[in-house]
């Protein structure tokens, strides 16, 4: 990106002071739960008088945030894969046929990440108990995750398919290749990119999400954004949260940063 | 593969096309077509855009399904046939090379997916980019090649399956002018070295008079006509055929009747007629079987090696006079606009493009 030269110096320098307030807003928060993870008084008097490494090293013990980490992850990854594989063949299904209702079916698909997660949460838990007889437990949490989750899949794919356009994949059944080895040859590497990006942003909604998951968790399973909610206003905890928040803030920059670079790379990709 | 496919029947023809229709929704995009292609033949698809030549292509490829009618390859129907199990191959309007492959790999694919050994794949598809003096190239991908070289990897890509016919859309569409003319005369060249049938579908007229062995003129989903180049400029049998290829020069109505002695639309070619500034009957140059018509010059548009004359006939109508600058000043800037002139040209040089006077 080259500087306009049509910006004036007056509205260039008015735009870089708005941005750099904007950004003060959005990091001086996460800097303080950086500060204050290391931060030696229990309340957080601020500014720090004393460091320590206490509260790190409770939480690399606290076995209620190690298990909540795990469900997590467990969750996020199994709610991942079903979204992956859904979401693509809804992808496919919706950019290569033509059939009757196709564009209502794609407002179906979409429309779970727009929906307030309060309603999805009650009407999943609704239908869980009362309609399919499911216990609330981890399976349900995976259920109600993938819901939204295919959704970034399915935008993902299917933006790359529609810019892909159909005729790499008719010079591969021209040159020989059946529907399968056309898929395994041109239309699924060319998807890849999209699948990553799509796959890490489904991990990531699925990692931080608290409102439909509180509904669908149940009384025994705890995923991590439940377990610092629950701990946030308990004084002795109430550290050890900060540490979570902190290791949380690290791993979120590595799928943006990954998710960056692949946006990157199809870009060149697409001025073929 | 589907053996049966590709073996050949004796004597048929390489493409026979038998009542095609393709119909999109309420639109027909290709209504009745019949074609005969034989064995080694360059044919060509020429039409507006929107005439129904790509759709004929695209059937005979397998990419779509016809309305109704039949598609034979070497004698053997394959209407129902899917394109990979079809013994043609297709360079791509857009070229359609695989971002993620190797120029090597781009054409090598068509063995590979055949199951051809690497070594022999290796060996056929490094004599394919040769065959279009691309042998440097294999390692590059097609996101790293110029127009013109994407053009000729996907001709490789499709000439190394050594198909019985390829079928070409418009693949010298992107290329600019300079570019588009050599690659033609290659082109005429590569398809008679190997012998294989090229079935091209292009809107531009004089490559398609340049390269083909015969033309089909397609317009509104149907076929106009089928005629060598030579028949198809000399003796076009439509008005529209007459418009199409070459300079448009029609003559009908009154001034047809009194020109030539009967009703109907006619075409004479430019550059067959002659401008005087005087009337031939009363010169040398007069000959027995000579049209002439007097008329005034509308406009004169100078084009390099010739001079373009739009001349208002006395008697309706204008006519177009193409002459070759060959002294200059040429008469024709002689006879400027407004000047009053003579056309002559002989009676054998006017063709009827609609036997009927029509409407």
């Amino acid at each position: 990106m080259t500087p306009s030269a049509t910006m004036s110096p007056g509205f260039r320098i008015v735009l870089r002071t708005i941005t750099c307030l904007a950004l003060v807003v959005i990091y001086a928060p996460l800097m303080l739960v950086v500060i204050n993870s290391f931060n030696a008084s229990q309340t957080f008097a601020w500014p720090p008088t004393d460091l320590t490494l206490d509260w790190w090293r409770k939480a690399v013990d606290s076995q209620g945030a190690r298990d909540a980490v795990q469900v997590s992850v467990e969750v996020a990854a199994l709610a991942t894969v079903v979204a992956l594989v859904l979401g693509t063949m809804a992808a496919m299904a919706l950019q290569r046929y033509r059939f009757f209702g196709r564009d209502a079916v794609s407002l179906l698909i979409i429309l779970p990440i727009a929906l307030p997660g309060i309603v999805t949460g009650i009407a999943l838990n609704n239908a869980f108990r009362t309609v399919f007889g499911l216990e609330l437990g981890f399976i349900t949490i995976v259920i109600a995750h993938a819901t939204f989750c295919i959704v970034t899949v399915f935008n993902n794919v299917l933006a790359r398919l529609r810019r892909m356009g159909i005729s790499l994949e008719e010079a591969s059944a021209d040159l020989g290749a059946s529907t399968f080895t056309t898929f395994r040859l041109v239309t699924f590497p060319m998807m890849r990119s999209a699948l990553l990006a799509g796959g890490l942003l489904a991990f990531a909604l699925s990692f931080d999400e608290i409102i439909v998951t509180t509904f669908t968790a149940g009384a025994r399973e705890q995923t991590l954004p439940i377990w610092i909610f629950n701990n946030l206003f308990r004084p002795n905890q109430a550290p050890v949260v900060n540490v979570v928040a902190v290791v949380l803030i690290l791993l979120s920059i590595i799928p943006i940063w990954v998710s960056q670079k692949l946006a990157g790379a199809s870009e060149g990709l697409a001025g073929r | 593969m589907n053996h049966a496919a590709t073996e050949m029947k004796e004597g048929a023809p390489a493409i026979a096309i038998r009542g095609l229709r393709k119909e999109f929704g309420s639109v027909t995009a290709v209504d009745g077509v019949d074609l005969d292609i034989a064995n080694g033949e360059f044919f060509s698809m020429l039409g507006p855009s929107g005439s129904g030549k790509t759709t004929v292509l695209r059937m005979v490829a397998g990419f779509e399904s016809p309305t109704a009618g039949t598609i034979q390859l070497g004698g053997t129907d394959v209407t129902k046939d899917p394109p990979f199990s079809r013994d043609v191959n297709t360079v791509f309007q857009d070229y359609a090379l695989f971002p993620h492959m190797s120029v090597t790999q781009n054409v090598e694919y068509g063995l590979r997916v055949k199951r051809v050994p690497r070594a022999e794949r290796r060996k056929r598809a490094q004599e394919a980019l040769e065959s279009v003096q691309l042998s440097q190239y294999g390692a590059r991908r097609p996101g790293q090649l110029s127009g013109g070289q994407r053009q000729r990897v996907a001709l490789a890509r499709a000439l190394v399956n050594r198909p019985r016919v390829l079928l070409l859309d418009e693949p010298l569409g992107a290329l600019d002018l300079k570019l588009r003319r050599e690659m033609q005369v290659e082109l005429k060249q590569l398809q008679r070295d190997l012998g294989i049938t090229f079935l091209f579908v292009t809107h531009d007229q004089e490559e398609a008079l340049t390269m083909s062995d015969r033309i089909a003129v397609f317009n509104n989903g149907r076929i106009e006509q089928v005629a060598t180049p030579r028949d198809l400029y000399e003796l076009p049998a439509t008005p529209f055929v007459a418009g199409f290829v070459g300079t448009s020069n029609v003559l009908d109505g009154e001034a047809a009747t009194a020109l030539l002695g009967e009703p109907g639309i006619f075409s004479v070619r430019p550059e067959k007629i002659q401008l005087h500034l005087d009337d031939p009957h009363l010169s040398d140059s007069a000959t027995p079987h000579a049209v002439t018509a007097a008329g005034v010059v509308r406009e004169v548009v100078y084009l390099g090696s010739a001079t373009q004359s739009i001349v208002d006939l006395d008697l309706g109508g204008s006519l177009i006079v193409l002459r070759q600058n060959q002294q200059s000043p040429s008469e024709g800037d002689v006879a400027g606009r407004g000047a009053r002139v003579h056309l002559s040209w002989l009676r054998e040089h006017t063709v009827s493009v609609a036997p009927q006077p029509v409407g």
